[in-house]
């Protein structure tokens, strides 16, 4: 990385002499500057407002950059230490579908772990490829999937010779890491691409003592989701290539599922959090290892919860952890991470990033200070006081792996009947069945139902998970493929 | 000779009341790792501490509330062997507490070490209290100090008084819980109630009785007037798990202990929990949520 030319932010850059030329607007947005919409400008602010400006000479062009974006993408692919960076203002879920669609199309295999994000099954639906599900071990104790491992990805290559991709999460949203290094050698060694699943990962770029980042591993392709550790604004992300991939074809691909009006803010944001983790990000990551590491000590000492660190690391299916997640275990005080989740925030206006069956997880970022470390803590040991109950046998979600009977495509435009939950074993699913967060599917269309996965649902309902992905959003009713049955 | 030229703090209580005061000369100003810390002196408030902008107390009315914070549960409690202040930088809560003989120790737990120093170096009257051998000061956060002790004080004071700042831990369910469980079964809890007048700060003084009378089962709220607080009309939060503020309140026993107050008195004490009518129905309405 050059320290030197970091410390540019072309995209910023421009925008401020842009500003200062004070041109007149005969262009888009209509708003124009915020003048034509005076409660928009008080509500977000002329500085705000004033960039919000549209594609043009001097600012560049998101579709096809030849100037200041293109010079930004180049800082940006400095600072990971990628062969190309592109900006993204379609969340990462746009950046993960630009990697999948860039690598498969109709009909090829692409070789997943099972708690993927829903943006990979909705690519596969855009696509028309096929998953290939990777088997991977639950944790016994905190019930969490964990990481995929060499001898999984080995089996399903050999089961799967023809596969295109590999998809690997790095770190998954509970900080386990798989051992990144040796899968992409074995991937690359068949011809298969590794893509990375970054969402969670920005901060393994940039700290010190942290797992091994994407393009450190020799990946492929890696999706980033700045907004999420990297401090921009939500919905701007980044996708980096490595050495091996075709630069203008993936420019095509994007400019398939992207907008043609990118916002200036989004761009902005990136280019601008890009430097400030190029200066900075090394110190800022450091302040955030101490404070996750404090919290969980402290948490840890409170009794029963238990917010895992490093000693989960077995050398496979926990290669090695990410302590900058704070997950804590909740089931010791006989409550659902779901019921902590709400008590924090109803009881003690702590919003959590999740909280699913078994766990809580604090997202700890550039952004926060001791003191609400400090308030997170005592509301924990409050909880405890006050709310702790026998323990409940609790089931987890994320076990089971259904059987892929259609493309993910095919059952998704196929003629669907809609029947009762519970009527549903034995019929092939026909639309998405998410517990969110973290959005991991528990169905996805082509996926044949069983009584076990109906019951999870069910329970997962019951404990106050919110079930996306349904035509039905109290999830009475499922969606199933005509005719198919086993 | 006249001098003409005046510099006047303003310290903002709303978005549109502020409070001015004549200084004659700043005598400190410098950022520590909390906030920042100004001392002025006036004409008719002598030395005043601010932080991050906000009068904390002035030579003139610290006697006030540093009186109503400490003899309050004092008249109450027939026992008290440990005292925990936490947020009692400027010593005056504790130098109160030191009055009583039968106090073995008291424990003042501040984070602000440099807030410490200046008080010293420009409050010495306050901070004398810190002199005294059963005064043990803890520079830590109060919240984690607090969230490991478990029966083991018979008064806790909050001292904090700004729930937005870096002390916003001091002012939440968890603390107060936290505080309910430090302390012994027929413990008291006294903290900063705020201001119910302006609407800004009424919605802090509901969310405080609303949390802290699901906390405890007695909670009772008693005023005093504090020229530098806001609107001048300052309340505190009487938080116990057995005794009650005016009926187990020992007058005699109190009186003949011969403090030299300047606002206390315990026929005060009992008018303190009189309330103004619009306060009563505040507090009443977020008991019966």
């Amino acid at each position: 990385m050059n320290i030197e030319r970091q410390q540019r932010a072309p995209v910023c850059e421009a925008l401020e002499r842009f500003r200062k030329k004070r041109v007149v607007p005969f262009d888009v947005p209509g708003h124009k500057r915020g003048r034509g919409n005076p409660e928009l400008t008080s509500m977000l602010g002329q500085q705000c407002v004033g960039i919000d400006v549209n594609s043009m000479k001097p600012l560049d062009n998101l579709c096809n950059p030849v100037s200041v974006i293109a010079e930004a993408e180049d800082l940006m692919a400095d600072a990971f230490g990628a062969a190309h960076a592109f900006l993204m203002v379609g969340g990462t879920t746009s950046a993960v579908q630009a990697m999948v669609l860039s690598v498969c199309k109709a009909g090829d295999k692409i070789i997943v772990p099972r708690n993927v994000h829903k943006s990979v099954i909705n690519a596969l639906i855009l696509c028309g490829a096929v998953p290939v599900y990777v088997k991977l071990k639950i944790h016994p104790v905190i019930g969490v999937a964990l990481g995929m491992e060499v001898d999984a990805l080995k089996e399903a290559i050999k089961d799967n010779p023809d596969a295109k991709a590999v998809l690997i999460n790095n770190p998954t949203y509970y900080g386990i890491c798989s051992n990144l290094t040796e899968l992409t050698k074995i991937a690359h060694e068949h011809g298969i691409k590794v893509l990375c699943d970054e969402a969670h990962g920005t901060q393994l770029y940039f700290a010190e003592g942290l797992p091994v980042a994407g393009m450190k591993a020799g990946a492929d392709m890696a999706a980033i989701s700045m907004h999420k550790s990297g401090g921009s604004l939500t919905q701007s992300s980044v996708l980096l290539l490595g050495e091996n991939m075709d630069r203008a074809y993936v420019r095509q691909i994007i400019n398939l599922i992207q907008t043609t009006s990118a916002s200036y803010l989004l761009l902005s944001s990136l280019d601008i959090s890009r430097r400030n983790l190029a200066l900075r990000g090394r110190a800022s990551f450091g302040k955030v290892i101490e404070m996750s590491e404090y919290a969980r000590e402290e948490i840890n000492a409170i009794g029963d919860y238990y917010a895992y660190g490093k000693e989960l690391i077995d050398g496979e299916s926990v290669y090695d952890f990410d302590v900058t997640k704070l997950c804590i275990f909740t089931k010791p005080i006989g409550l659902t991470g779901i019921e902590v989740y709400d008590l924090l925030r109803d009881e003690y206006d702590i919003q959590m990033e999740f909280g699913d069956i078994g766990t809580i997880m604090a997202y700890i970022s550039i952004g926060d200070r001791m003191q609400d470390i400090e308030r997170l803590v005592g509301a924990l040991t409050d909880i405890r006081r006050l709310y702790k109950r026998d323990k409940e046998e609790l089931s987890y979600v994320d076990s089971v792996i259904p059987k892929v009977v259609c493309s993910p495509q095919e059952s998704f435009y196929a003629p669907k009947v809609t029947l009762p939950i519970r009527e549903t074993a034995g019929r092939v699913c026909g639309e998405s069945v998410m517990c969110y967060p973290p959005g991991i599917p528990i169905l996805t269309p082509g996926e044949q139902i069983t009584e076990e996965i109906i019951g999870h649902i069910l329970y997962a309902r019951e404990k106050g998970c919110s079930l996306q992905g349904m035509a039905d959003p109290n999830a009475d009713h499922l969606q199933v493929l005509e005719g198919i049955k086993s | 000779m006249k001098n003409n030229s005046e510099i006047w703090f303003s310290d903002s209580q709303t978005d549109s009341v502020c409070l001015n005061i004549r200084v004659t000369n700043q005598l400190y100003h410098g950022i520590s790792e909390f906030q920042e810390i100004d001392v002025f002196q006036s004409e008719s408030f002598g030395k005043f501490l601010v932080l991050d902008g906000e009068v904390i107390f002035s030579e003139a009315d610290e006697f006030i509330y540093n009186e109503m914070v400490a003899h309050v549960p004092m008249a109450v409690h027939p026992n008290v062997k440990k005292v925990l202040i936490i947020g009692g930088g400027d010593g005056g809560v504790a130098r109160e507490f030191t009055a009583y003989p039968e106090i073995e120790r008291i424990d003042v737990v501040e984070p602000d070490e440099q807030m410490v120093d200046v008080c010293k170096r420009f409050f010495p009257d306050t901070t004398k209290g810190f002199d005294d051998e059963r005064v043990q000061v803890t520079f830590q956060d109060g919240l984690r100090f607090v969230r490991s002790r478990e029966d083991e004080y018979d008064i806790i004071i909050n001292d904090s008084t700004d729930p937005f700042g870096h002390a916003e831990g001091l002012f939440t369910k968890e603390f107060y819980g936290s505080c309910y469980r430090a302390l012994k079964s027929d413990g008291i809890m006294v903290y900063q109630h705020g201001s119910p007048f302006f609407d800004d700060e009424e919605s802090t003084f509901r969310s405080m009785h609303r949390k802290v009378f699901r906390t405890f089962p007695i909670s009772r709220v008693y005023q005093a007037h504090i020229p530098t607080c806001s609107s001048g009309y300052w309340t505190f939060g009487f938080a116990s798990k057995r005794y009650h503020p005016i009926q187990d309140i020992d007058a005699e026993r109190w009186d003949a202990r011969g403090i030299k107050t300047w606002y206390y008195t315990t026929q005060l004490h009992k008018a303190a929990f009189m309330l103004p009518n619009y306060v009563v129905d505040i507090l009443r309405e977020e008991e019966k949520l």
